[in-house]
């Protein structure tokens, strides 16, 4: 068994999972108040957010897919 | 089942009172443990690198389990992210949907001496769903509004001897002149159709949606 293979414990792994747990639940609930507050603008005749919100909930989206992408690189060096 | 002539039992599980909790394997076939974190064996007593990639996926102690459950739910948060994007992009969409269906088409509604002053009109602009109200407010001007109230899209009324249009449903007053709200739940100002005369007739050139 080698540390390079193995850089993290079962119980590191299970805190990191949750650290971006918590982080992909906040930009989950960001994306949601975007949505709903670009829609009541949108619907309310203000077009100006549209592109704007969806490049940020884009960049969030990228953030979580990434964080997702990290975790499960995490889970293939302890096999 | 592994081999007896190896290393001693793990001291981790090497008591009589684990077998039977894990419910996997009798503790008398633990062997020296591959990984020193792999608290359960699986029935085969192999090490989980030659397990099938399901038996990680289903795990039967408790902190691994957390743990997959955990990442299960991060991979669901992040497909709500995903479709919390498409539905950005699907208010954009909406709108060049939108945009393009609307794109100006000059429109000739009526000739200006069919309508006496103070009278009224409705008309469909631009399409046949998007009801509108013109009307002759003086000798000299008309105007030209979406009939459909901003506040929840009732059908509004002109009072011209007034100078408003209202909103039957919910008593919301816009002015008669400019379309904009004056009193009740109506925040927004009328969508403004824009005309032009010509010889005498009237054309609907464009619909203006206003904000606050």
């Amino acid at each position: 068994m080698s540390v390079v293979n193995r850089p993290f414990t079962r119980g590191q792994r299970t805190t990191i999972v949750n650290g971006m747990l918590a982080f992909v639940i906040v930009l989950v609930i960001l994306q949601l108040w975007l949505l709903t507050a670009t829609m009541s603008a949108y619907l309310g005749g203000d077009v100006s957010a549209i592109w704007p919100a969806a490049a940020v909930s884009v960049a969030c989206l990228l953030l979580n897919a990434g964080l997702l992408r990290y975790l499960y690189r995490i889970e293939r060096t302890r096999r | 089942m592994p081999d007896s002539s190896r290393e001693p039992l793990d001291v981790r599980i090497d008591f009589e009172e684990r077998e039977g909790l894990t419910g996997t394997t009798p503790a008398s076939i633990y062997g020296p443990l591959h990984d020193a974190e792999q608290a359960t064996l699986a029935p085969d007593g192999r090490p989980a690198e030659f397990q099938p990639a399901w038996r990680t996926d289903f795990p039967i102690d408790w902190p691994e389990d957390q743990y997959v459950e955990r990442r299960e739910f991060m991979k669901f948060m992040v497909l709500t992210s995903l479709a919390f994007t498409v539905g950005q992009f699907w208010i954009a969409a909406e709108r060049w949907w939108r945009r393009r269906d609307t794109e100006s088409e000059k429109v000739r509604l009526a000739a200006i001496g069919d309508i006496p002053v103070g009278a009224a009109r409705t008309f469909a602009y631009p399409t046949e769903e998007d009801p509108c109200l013109l009307v002759r407010t003086s000798e000299r001007s008309v105007v030209a509004y979406s009939q459909k109230c901003t506040h929840l899209s009732c059908a509004v009324i002109p009072d011209v001897a007034a100078g408003v249009i209202r909103c039957p449903c919910h008593e919301g007053i816009f002015d008669l002149a400019t379309g904009r709200p004056m009193a009740g739940p109506p925040r927004r100002p009328l969508a403004l159709v824009t005309l032009e005369i010509r010889d005498s007739e009237i054309f609907a050139t464009g619909i203006e949606t206003r904000n606050v």
